[in-house]
Parts: structure tokens; sequence; C-alpha cells
């Protein structure tokens, strides 16, 4: 009995100390993303484009082999994103945290990431501090400062002396409408008047009549996606405004591919900022964008990019560590990485470890039949511009 | 700023009669046999996606859809009254609550693996497209359109309700059931043609109300909140109490909203908190 | 007058027998340790269970044992997590102190809604709860220069527990705590609903106009079970905060306060244990689902509601008590006929 004992504390030993052997030839990538609930479609789509771009360049990078370990949290909930950072950190012992599309959840999973110094990759969240609460995080998706800010002074460069600014009263619309009026103050231009209209709010007649009466030659707007953006849009055709005589600007979510189905014609002339259209004129667009309806019957939108992108850091990183994929190693080789991407040419910058990127000014108009945002101006390596300042 | 103003409570008053028309049925089935419908809305969605599928997939006129959203969410009520809901009517308010929420959870969930969780673009035909201009003031077609379907609703209910022998039937059930049935009205047959009935005014509601708020599978918790305020503050089992509140609810949220948007998301809560302190059986409701 | 004395005992005992300690309940009491030696990843998750079995508790003793129905109970959990999480921002992170003053403000802000509360029934009061709690989310949303708004509250930072236990990845100081505080908090609601004011609650439920005309103050019965009520949600929610070092809008939102009355009616409510064994399977079954398809876990939970809701009334404990209750008087009901009259 006590030789049978021995033997299974042997066999037990053994096995302890040879499985870093075998995890050493692995290298776990855990994915958190809102798989169910609400934003279960943003999950969907950045899924499938971090499925794409491991079917086009293999699993196996730098001689370890990827392992995905999917977890969901359900929508905003970042006491059960942090949980299931800790158990992938703990449970399933994972090198990589990545995904996030919602603010919440990434600054909760970040704690994790600066105790266990993992390296993090964030594919979606928006607002500016995100990079900030862990030293380990990138992210390859957009800040809001980023667009919002370099839209205020293109709006008030292209000949737009007064705005009015609506936005939706929670985090985001509130970073969308300082970023706004910042970079539009700081040109030049004169902010006429502003309002704030709740979440869930069904019906947009009262706050468009506001801005009507207010009279300013532009109006910006923020609506989070869903259908939302389509209702704003078709209010404000309803109330009258001409986008001829007052321009109508918004972030690329207003005019995504289902709000301009949707709203139709009320939508041609809205004037968007965003980092990324599936129309946009490249090579590696349309290839990427090909492949994807190839596989997934869909187009790709800015979800999509992120996870691609994040993916792409994922891999030429650890190609840099030559297979290494600790933190510090991994943060080290993330930091400048420069690539062409699907979108324009972006880059990791090495002090905040946020993205720089060409950001799009585009307008709604008929191609073809259809509604589009074409492009018509850019400006290029735009780094977020709130860490800017806060170097300062 | 007159034109201003009109144009803001036209609106309010358009976004009440989709209210109307969603929490009518709603409010019928709670006065006369007490029952806690939270799955309504789940009918209202149903409809809505009966008509998205025959505009998109089968290129149909939206004005026939509508009929047909009414039946299919009528139907569907049917079978559900007779499989689940006919087992709780003596049962606790709080069991009947959780069981439609079960329901709306699993309507939930089957919209989503259906349609996918985006929301469903639908196009108007032109003439329902736009605003036309009366008085200086900008009147959305759609939203006339609304207003008059809803009117013309209230009109054939309040009708048949006064002047059809089914409309004694159910003013009867509602006042005192028992003695309705002492009378020899059978309760509950005329309940099932109600609720019938009433799920299919949901239904019409959800497919009318796809160009103005727009249809996604979170529709059918979403409008809920909503139809519960207009239905505890209107009173249950009362046709008028609903149109009341729907149209009191409507113009003061965006009237508050265009006068002052600080409080935009909180009015409606403070109306109906403070209406259902005053009054808490409603402002028709009976006792 | 011995036959009397009989029956008085009797009555006497039947009321007395529910206060003493069933081995099944120490046997689950004792079974809650497992976690630290067989599940010790887990613990993260162990915490979070015990948390919202102290929250589910909480709802239990006005919804189950009151009658009281409400869609806004998460308003004091989240009161609850946001002032734990604000006292510690702001430099006092010792969290058994922070626990208690968060759970004071708790109660008195239950206190002064109770007022309200005891007014109302039926539709009135579900519709006035859930407006008071959709009114709160909303205030906290634009008061975001306090509450971090939608992206929460950052610079949460608490201090080791009794001044040696620091909160750790693995999560085991959480689950000390947390199951700490739900056993404590659970041997005084225990004894509360055993207690005369406990039955004259279950009065209250079951017939709210005749217990005043017995002698009753239901409304004062009502006021102060709401605040003992918010008290513990308030604990539950501050729990959370200092384990997870965050708080979000999601503390006070509607979602919660929903989900804690499904997980309360799945394990039966007017049940001690209802609350806890609800949490523990909605969720345990959660997490192991998230992996596998969550997008339809609405359809499985839903399922299992209509299923609770038409076959178990009482839900699962209920359903258990009333099986075990067959089987114990077919039993006893055989050895009682070998026994003389």
């Amino acid at each position: 009995m006590r030789n049978v004992l021995r033997g299974l504390g042997g066999l037990a030993a053994a096995l302890l100390v040879a499985s870093p052997v075998f995890a050493q030839n692995t290298v776990k990538i855990g994915l958190i993303l809102p798989y169910s609930g609400q934003f279960a479609d943003t999950a969907t789509q950045m899924d499938n484009a971090i499925k794409l771009y491991v079917k086009q360049h293999g699993d196996t990078v730098a001689g370890k082999k990827l392992e995905f370990i999917r977890k969901d949290t359900g929508g905003i909930a970042p006491d059960v994103a942090k949980r299931l950072a800790q158990e992938l950190v703990v449970r399933d012992k994972v090198d990589i945290l990545a995904g996030f599309v919602l603010t919440p959840n990434a600054l909760a999973a970040s704690d994790v990431s600066t105790e266990a110094k993992k390296f993090m990759v964030i594919m979606n969240a928006a607002t500016a501090i995100v990079t900030t609460k862990s030293p380990y995080s990138a992210r390859t998706s957009v800040t809001i400062p980023q667009l919002n800010e370099t839209f205020g002074a293109w709006a008030y460069k292209s000949g737009i002396k007064t705005a009015y600014t609506m936005v939706s009263d929670y985090g985001p619309g509130h970073d969308a409408e300082g970023a706004f009026q910042r970079g539009f103050k700081e040109a030049g231009g004169q902010i006429t008047g502003s309002v704030r209209y709740p979440v869930a709010n069904p019906d947009f007649s009262a706050f468009v009549q506001r801005a009507k009466d207010a009279n300013a030659q532009g109006i910006f707007v923020f609506v989070p996606g869903g259908v939302q953006p389509a209702a704003l849009a078709k209010a404000l055709a309803e109330r009258g405004i001409d986008p001829k005589k007052t321009k109508i600007l918004g972030q690329g979510e207003l005019t995504d591919a289902g709000a301009l189905k949707s709203m139709g014609d009320s939508g041609l002339g809205i004037i968007t900022v965003f980092h990324y259209d599936p129309n946009h004129k490249s090579k590696l667009n349309e290839t990427f964008v090909k492949a994807y309806v190839g596989d997934y019957k869909r187009t790709p939108d800015f979800f999509s990019i992120g996870g691609y992108d994040g993916m792409h850091l994922i891999y030429e990183a650890l190609k840099k560590t030559g297979g290494k994929a600790d933190g510090d190693s991994l943060i080290a080789a993330a930091k400048g990485m420069k690539w062409e991407s699907p979108r324009g040419p972006i880059s990791i910058d090495p002090e905040t470890r946020d993205i720089v990127q060409t950001v799009y000014i585009r307008r709604v108009e008929k191609v073809g039949g259809e509604l589009q945002n074409v492009e018509f101006d850019k400006i290029e390596n735009v780094k977020d511009p709130v860490k800017e300042r806060m170097k300062k | 700023m007159l034109a201003s103003l009109v144009g803001v409570l036209f609106d309010g008053f358009a976004y009440g009669m989709l209210l109307f028309v969603l929490s009518v049925g709603l409010s019928v089935t709670l006065g006369m046999m007490n029952f806690v419908n939270l799955a309504h809305c789940s009918f209202a969605m149903l409809g809505g996606y009966i008509a998205v599928t025959l505009m998109n997939a089968l290129a149909w006129p939206f004005f026939a859809t509508l009929p047909v959203a009414f039946v299919a969410a009528a139907a569907a009520s049917v079978v559900l009254e007779r499989a689940l809901y006919r087992r709780l009517y003596r049962a606790s308010d709080l069991d009947q609550c959780l069981l439609t929420i079960g329901i709306v959870f699993v309507s939930i969930a089957s919209a989503a693996y259906i349609y996918g969780t985006i929301q469903q673009p639908v196009q108007m035909p032109p003439y329902l497209r736009g605003s036309v201009v009366f008085l200086g003031v900008n009147f959305a077609v759609y939203r006339l359109f609304l207003v008059g379907t809803a009117l013309a609703i209230t009109f054939v209910l309040v009708a048949s309700l006064e002047y059809t022998r089914f409309g004694a039937q159910v003013r009867a059930a509602v006042d005192n059931q028992r003695m309705a049935r002492g009378l020899g009205i059978n309760v509950q047959r005329t309940f099932a043609i109600t609720f019938a009935l009433g799920s299919g005014l949901a239904g019409l509601g959800g497919a009318l109300a796809i160009e103005m708020v727009g249809l996604d599978p979170g529709f059918a918790f979403s409008f809920l909140i909503y139809v519960l305020i207009v239905v505890s503050v209107g009173g249950l089992g009362s046709i008028g109490g609903s149109f009341a509140a729907a149209s009191l609810l409507g113009i003061s949220d965006v009237a508050g909203k265009y006068y002052v948007p600080q409080l935009g998301a909180f009015l409606i809560y403070l109306v109906m908190v403070g209406l259902l302190m005053w009054r808490p059986a409603g402002l028709f409701g009976k006792r | 007058m011995s036959a009397a004395l009989e029956g008085l005992a009797e009555r006497y005992l039947h009321l007395e027998r529910p206060t003493r300690w069933r081995k099944s309940e120490i046997a689950f009491w004792i079974a809650t340790l497992l976690p630290f030696f067989l599940f010790e990843s887990y613990l993260s998750l162990a915490s979070q269970v015990a948390i919202t079995a102290l929250f589910a508790l909480s709802l239990d003793l006005i919804l189950g044992y009151a009658g009281i129905v409400s869609l806004g109970h998460a308003a004091f959990f989240g009161l609850g997590a946001y002032a734990a999480g604000l006292i510690a921002k702001h430099g006092w992170g010792e969290p058994l102190s922070g626990l208690v003053m968060a759970a004071a403000l708790a109660g008195v802000v239950g206190y002064a809604a109770s007022f309200i509360i005891a007014r109302f029934r039926h539709l009135a009061l579900i519709m006035i709860t859930l407006g008071l709690g959709l009114l709160l989310y909303e205030a906290a949303n634009s008061a975001s220069w306090l509450t971090g708004g939608a992206d929460g509250l950052q610079g949460v930072r608490m201090w080791p527990l009794l001044g040696y236990f620091k909160f750790d990845l693995f999560g085991f100081t959480a689950y000390t705590y947390s199951l700490a505080v739900l056993f404590l908090v659970f041997l005084v609601a225990r004894r509360l609903i055993h207690s005369p004011f406990g039955l004259s609650l279950r009065g209250i439920r079951e017939n709210p106009v005749r217990m005043p005309a017995i002698g009753a103050p239901s409304h004062a019965h009502i006021r102060k079970i709401y605040s003992i009520s918010a008290v513990m949600a308030g604990m539950a929610g501050a729990l959370l905060a200092q384990t997870t070092s965050t708080v979000s809008l999601e503390a006070l939102g509607f979602q919660r306060s929903a989900d804690v009355l499904v997980i309360l009616i799945l394990g039966g409510a007017g049940r001690l244990y209802g609350g806890i064994l609800g949490a523990i399977i909605y969720m345990v079954a959660r997490d192991q689902f998230s992996g596998v398809n969550p997008q339809y876990w609405y359809f499985w939970i839903g399922l299992l509601l209509i299923a609770v809701v038409t076959l178990l009334p009482n839900g699962i404990l209920g359903g258990l008590a009333q099986w075990t209750s067959r089987w114990s008087s077919r039993w006893s009901s055989s050895s009682r006929r070998g026994t003389p009259p």
C-alpha cells in the first residue's frame, strides 16, 4: 500500500514538473467579450475577425501554438470582467488578456493585468484613460478624443463658425462632447449651446427642435450604435433641418451600414469622422473585406478591424520576442510597432501604448444607388490628445 | 416660438398614441382578469418582426403587413393562453409576473437566434416619409399617420364597448366578475377573446413602432417599462384611462425634454411615482 | 386538564421546532468551506455567490416573509456599494469599518423609503419601487463627478483585512470575508424569522387587513423589516465593492433587481435557504454556460422560470420540502398504525 502511494506521489510530482514544460510550447490567450446580451453582435464581429486572422496566418507563431479561451461578460459588468480575468490568469494560466469591447470591463480587468503582469490588448474600448490603468496594456481600436477633437478643429477650418452639440448622457457621450467642443473652440469656433439626452431615449424630436432653435451652422451629434442613429437622423429630417444649410456632424457609428439602411435618404449629406470604413479604397482593405464576407456573409465593421489589428499586434510582438510570452517582453516589443492595416497606416505609441492612426472625414453620398460613407478628407498620425496633454 | 412648441407637442402626442396602441390591451386584460401579463410587449415584438420579415423577405407593401401582424400576435396569444396562462389565473401576482417574465426571456433569446441582435432595417413607402408644413409647423407624415390610426382604433374600441353586446359583456366582466358569471355570461370565453384582441393590438403597435423607434430583440423589455407606466397611471381596465395616461406621458415627456432637458430621463419616472402616490389605482381606475 | 396542557405543549413545540439546527443545515454550512480545499481556483466565483446569496436573503425578508414585491431592491445594494467604494477612494480603506458605514447609510435611506413603501400594495407598490429604483439609477448616472458615471468608480484601494490579509488575486481573502459576513447575517435573519416579530410578518403577508385588527402594528412592522432588509442589501453591495475594488452603475440597475428576484423564486421565497440555494444554482450555471453557448443563456433561464412557476410554485426548496414531507408522512403513518391509540 505504501509503495502504491509513493508511486502515485512520484507520478504526481513528475506531472507537476512536466506540465510547465508542456505549457511552454503554447501561448494561451484569454478573450473577454460580451458574447451574450445587448452587445452580443459586437462580440460576434470582433471574434469573427480574430478567427479570420488566425485562419489566414496559421495558429503557430515563433514556434508556439496559440490557444484561445473565451469568456462572456454578458454586457457591462466590471465585477464579472475582473473575476473572469482573475480566473483566466489563475485557473487557465493565460499569457495574454484580450478583447474588451466595453470601457468599464477593460478598466476593471486592467487591475488584474497589472498585478499578474500580463500583456493586455484592448480591441475596442474607446475612453482615453483605459491604457493608463495598466502598464502592460496596448490598444488597437480608437479613442473618442482622437476622433472628435480632430473633428472639431477640422469643422472650424472647413467653414463652420458656430456649432451646437447634442450627445447621450453617459461617459462616451460626455467624452465626445468635451472633445469636439475643445477642438472646435481652440481652432476659433463658437459653441452656441448644448444638450444631453438620456441614454435610453426613443424620441429625439424635442432635442432636435432645441438644436434647430439655436440656429448654428453645424450640429454635432453623438449616439451609441443600435436603433438610435436611424431614429435621430429621421428626427433631424422630419423637423426640417436641411443638411445643405446646416451641417450635421457626427461620429462614425451614426452612419454605419445598418443605420444607413434604416434612415434612407434622410441621411444624405451627414458628415462623420471615423477611423475605419469597409469601403475604404486600399488593396489591403479590399482583400480583407472580401475574405470576411466570404467566410461570414457579413461586412466587417470597426469592431472587426479592432480585433483583426489586435491579433496582428499579438503575432508581431510574439515574433519579436521569439516566443517569450511574459508581460514585460511583450509590451516592450509592442511599443513603437508600426504596420499597414486595412484601415490605413497605424502604430502603437511607445510612451502611451495607445494607437496612432489616420482619422478620416466622410460624407454620406449615393454611390451606385446605395448610401455609403465617402472619404473626402483625412488627418494623419493622430495621437490621443488627452494623454498628450497629461504628459505636459 | 409658438410654431416649435406646437411641433414638439404634436410629436409628443404622436409618441403617446404609439404607447396607447401598445398598452390598451394590457390595461383591459389586467382590469378584467387581474392577470399580470408582462409578456405583452413580446407580442408587440412578434408583430414587429412579422412585419419586417414580410416587407424585407417577401416585399409586401407596408399596409398589408399590419393586419397580418395583428392576427399573428392574436393567434400566438391564444396558444399561450390555452397552454400556460390558464393554469395561473388564481395564482399570486408574483407567480404571474415570473411566468410571463420567463416568456419574455424566451422570446428575446428566440428573436436573437432567428434574426440576430442587430436592428432591423425597414424602408417605409415614400408617401409615408418626410414631413409636411402646415401653418409654419413641420409635421412628420408618419406621425400624422400614427395619430390617425390610433384615433381610429380608439373610436372602434369605444364604439364596440358601448354599442355591441360583446362590449357589454366585457364591461360587465370588468366591473364585477362574479355577478357577470351569475348572469350567465361566459367570462372565460369573453376573457379569451379580449386577451386575443389586446395582444393583437400590441402586435399592431409593434409593427407601427418600427419606423419610429426601431426594432431589436430587446424591444420586449425596453418598452415594457413605458407600457407598465401607462397602464398603472391610467388605471386598470379603462380605455379612456390608457388614452389619457399615454397622451399625458407622451406630451409631458417631450415637453419636459424640450424645456428642461437636464431633467430628461427623470421626468417620466417622477411623473409616474408622483401620480401613483396621489392615486394608487390610477387616474381612472376603480376603487 | 392534562389534555389541554398537552395541546399547549404541542403548539409550543410546533413553534420551537424550526429554531433547532437540523443536521442538513449544519452539513450545508460545513460544505461552504469546501471551495477552500477542492475548488481553489473558483474562490472568486464563490465569493460572488456568497454576496449574491446575502442580497437574495435580504429580498427574501421583505418578499417571502412580509409580502412586499419590490422591483427596485438593487437601489440599496448599489447605495452600499458606492458608499463603501467612495469611503475607500477618499482615503479610508479599512474594510470592516467601511462595511459598517455603508450598511448604515443604506439602512437610513431604507428607513426613509419605508414610509412610502408601507402605504401601498399590489401594482402601485411594484411600479413605485420600480420607479424609485430607476430614478436613483439616473441620478447616479448624472452625478458622474461623484460616481464615475458609466465608466464606474475608479481609484478604490482597500487596505488588508484585519490589518493582515490582503485582497489577493486568488480570492482567498474575498471568500473568507464574504462567507463570514453571510453566515453572521444569516444567524441574525434566522433569529428574526423565528421570533414573534417574524410570525407577525407572515401574518401581514397573508392578510394585511386582519393584522391591525388583532393589535399588530403592521405599518411599523413593515417599516422595520424594510429597513433591516436595506441594511443587509447594503452590506452585500459594500462587500462587492470591497472584494472587487470596482463599482459601476450596474450595481443599481434594473437588471440586478430582476436577477435577484429570479434567483429568489428559483430557490424558493419564504424559506431561509431559498435565496442561498437559488444564488448557488444560478451563478454556477451562468459561469459554466458562459464558456459554452452564452447567447442562449436567457432562453434556458426563461424556460426554467416557466417550468418552476408552473410545476414547482414554491421554488426548488418548496418542491423538495413537499417531496420529503410526502415521504416522511407515508413513513410515519405506516409506523403509527403499529402503536396503540
